[in-house]
């Protein structure tokens, strides 16, 4: 590069660098939103639950009802509320007061072992379907706790062949912020790096002011550049800051190699990057370019990535689209690099993928940037 | 153009141009909302159908292949590797070609022949701690049903597993029923939101808002002529969303639809509120995008859209009840499936009303006394 040329280019990088800064809703969304977004999902949001409120239904108290209720008293998972009657549990369900009713029906402690069939029911409310699957796995794990308990105590055994033993690696207690927190750094990364600069470009469309730019002496890839080397410098700096936050508050585990988050986190800022100013050059407005970014980057980043919902679990036509979602991949070496460590295979498929993202999207943001002036 | 009346729906009319002129806006109001509903509606589910398992299976007995063919005769699990050697384990998991290993000892058969409890291994990946839960308590239940049933053979005094359970509301469980409501709510509030706050902010970045403040119509009336488009916009995409989610989605609308309407109109009347107030602080367009944004990310993580409310912190709790999005979710997702009607949502409609009058007349305030 000729020295004008780095000239061209140090000008251009101020420039945009001081619109970053000097707008407080850009600084907002670079430095605000991702500290947020982290305390939410580090604190706020938890998939686990606990103290679901229950109802217990008990007929006719006896030794055996009171045993049972004091395990579900006993259980983190739950907290118990007492009804007479199961249709005062039912008005208490349909008011959303409790989550589910496990009900001891008068002939509990008769039928408890001498007949094999149901002794207690239970409903839950299914709306939240995920919640409702729980909460009947943990009744009934507390349930067969107890009732394998009361046998032992009355010296009988339970028949039960196939023990199962299980083993969660990567993450042995189950926390689901361990993998929530990793999944909004790239969350985070795809708000500055596709939603800011998306915006930011546009607005020189919308103003006029990117026709100025194009007379000006600057290059096509000295204002590619320009343009994106203060945003990639920020959604750097934001990864280092949540990787420390992740680390420090919130005890996420990190058992990779830094220099490989780096690497694989600099490539994904670039493909975000990339996304982001094709998204730009073909809104050229700001409204349209915002609604753009959020639907096309912000929202599969969520949904589409693996982040929550599993994408081997989803319809063939939609995994294919999955395949588009750059954070899907980021995602994928995230979790891997908190949770796992330097596991190759996952690392290097991904990392191409990426690759290969960001060929084609730039490759696009060439041919748009050149004739769009036409 | 006296009466206040005409005023309105002038002004009104102004708005819906600037915002419909253009082909691409008018896209993005149209298009994408109804592509997400469908891609989103069936790719956010919590339900697994494909759980990708290995087995390694030491033992050569019937128990261990009865075992087995339970497993693969699963309609949700699909066994990928059958493996010879432990070293083979690690392997599978970390590169995540498998989220779950299974491992019976070569003594398994044995041990039950003789009427003992013999124990099978489950090693899961748990970089999605919540996936792994789902796919164990898919496979505890197979076990169970097998356990009982070689107990029934046996005569004996099995586990008495069968809990009689029922799901009211969602049935079958559906996680669909339970995101497609949510995504009706939180399409409706990004499209809203969006629309709300860039009319005001458009105005004040190219000059004509100072205009329409010296002219001599009240800014009561020109807050009421910047809220109508986004209450329509919003009233008639999510009168779309609702009609797919029950034409489409085949979920049932089992309670009263003044509920819903009542509850899709002052959540739309909410988020008006906070978009124009957005709108009034922001000076440029950018700004009241990404404005727009700060408010939408959290409220659409502390609604309950995808994790509960109940599972936060009390003080995070606490937070929750300023996000009109946690209101509607539950008016809709008990309109849909529990029945809801007016007197049960009761509860849930006046905070709304109190955000939305609250926000309204901070963003009329803010029309008067921010200038710049």
């Amino acid at each position: 590069m000729t020295t004008a040329g780095r000239q061209r280019l140090a000008g251009l990088i101020r420039k945009e660098s001081l619109q970053i800064m000097r707008d407080p809703s850009s600084i907002a969304i670079a430095f605000v939103l991702p500290v947020v977004l982290l305390f939410l999902f580090g604190y706020g949001v938890s998939l686990d639950a606990r103290n679901i409120p229950i109802g217990i239904v008990v007929e006719q108290p006896d030794a055996s009802t009171q045993s049972l209720s004091g395990s579900f008293e006993k259980s983190d998972y739950f907290s118990p509320f007492y009804f007479q009657t199961i249709q005062q549990a039912e008005r208490a369900l349909e008011q959303r007061d409790i989550d589910g009713i496990v009900w001891l029906k008068n002939d509990f402690a008769r039928k408890l072992f001498s007949q094999p069939d149901a002794v207690i029911a239970v409903r839950v409310n299914g709306v939240n379907s995920n919640q409702a699957n729980l909460t009947l796995g943990y009744i009934r794990g507390t349930w067969l706790a107890w009732i394998t308990h009361q046998a032992e105590a009355r010296g009988t055994k339970l028949e039960m062949p196939i023990q199962l033993e299980h083993r969660v690696w990567f993450n042995p207690a189950v926390d689901s912020r361990f993998f929530l927190v990793p999944g909004v750094v790239a969350i985070i990364m795809t708000l500055i790096g596709t939603l800011l600069t998306a915006l930011v470009v546009a607005r020189e469309w919308d103003r006029g002011t990117m026709e100025a730019l194009f007379v000006t002496p600057l290059r096509n890839h000295e204002f590619i550049a320009g343009k994106l080397i203060p945003y990639f410098v920020l959604g750097i700096t934001s990864l280092f800051v949540n990787f420390l936050l992740a680390i420090w508050l919130f005890k996420v585990p990190f058992e990779g190699s830094l220099w490989l988050l780096l690497l694989t986190g600099s490539l994904y800022m670039l493909v975000s990057l990339a996304v982001g100013l094709l998204i730009s050059v073909v809104a050229k407005n700001q409204f349209v370019a915002g609604q753009i970014a959020i639907i096309t980057g912000f929202l599969p980043a969520f949904i589409l990535s693996g982040f929550i919902f599993d994408i081997n679990s989803m319809p063939a036509a939609i995994q294919l689209i999955t395949h588009i979602v750059p954070a899907r991949y980021f995602v994928a070496i995230l979790q891997t690099l908190f949770l796992a460590g330097d596991i190759w295979p996952v690392i290097l498929a991904n990392t191409g993928a990426l690759l290969i993202l960001l060929a084609v999207f730039s490759w696009l943001v060439a041919k748009k940037t050149r004739k769009s002036l036409e | 153009m006296n009466s206040p009346f005409l005023l309105i729906i002038a002004l009104a009319l102004k708005e819906f141009l600037a915002l419909l002129r253009d082909k691409s806006s008018r896209f993005v109001l149209i298009g994408p909302p109804i592509a997400q509903l469908l891609v989103f509606g069936y790719a956010a589910s919590y339900d697994l159908d494909n759980i990708s398992v290995a087995i390694y299976n030491e033992d050569r007995g019937i128990a261990s292949r009865e075992l087995v063919g339970r497993i693969e005769g699963s309609p949700n699990i699909n066994v990928l590797y059958r493996i010879q050697k432990e070293s083979e384990i690690a392997g599978l998991i970390d590169n995540r070609d498998v989220l779950l290993v299974m491992h019976i000892d070569s003594e398994f058969s044995a041990t039950i022949a003789k009427g003992e409890s013999a124990t099978v291994q489950l090693l899961l990946d748990g970089r999605n701690s919540n996936t792994a839960m789902i796919a164990l308590n898919y496979l505890r239940d197979i076990i169970l049903q097998l356990n009982r049933q070689w107990s029934d053979q046996k005569q004996a005094r099995g586990p008495p597993a069968i809990i009689e359970a029922r799901a009211w509301y969602n049935e079958n469980l559906h996680s669909q029923w339970f995101i497609v409501t949510g995504i009706v709510g939180l399409l409706t509030l990004v499209v809203t939101l969006i629309v709300t706050a860039l009319s005001v902010a458009r105005e004040r970045e190219q000059g004509t808002f100072d205009q329409l403040l010296v002219t001599p119509v009240h800014p009561v009336f020109i807050l009421i002529g910047k809220a109508l488009p986004g209450l329509l916009i919003g009233l008639i995409e999510g009168g779309v969303i609702i009609t797919l989610a029950v034409g489409w989605f085949d979920i049932p609308l089992r309670g009263s639809f003044v509920a819903l309407y009542l509850g899709l109109f002052l959540f739309l009347l909410s988020a008006v509120g906070i978009g124009l107030m957005i709108s009034a602080i922001c000076i440029t367009q950018q700004q009241a995008v990404l404005g727009a944004f700060l408010f939408l990310v959290p409220a659409v993580i502390l609604s309950g859209f995808a994790t509960p409310i109940a599972n936060m912190p009390d003080v995070v709790q606490l937070l929750t009840w300023i996000d009109p999005l946690k209101y509607f979710l539950v008016i809709i997702r008990s309109v849909f499936m529990e029945g809801g009607d007016l007197g049960l949502l009761w509860p849930q409609f006046w905070p709304m009303a109190i955000i939305a009058a609250l926000s309204l007349a901070m963003a009329g305030w803010l029309f008067k006394h921010r200038m710049y």
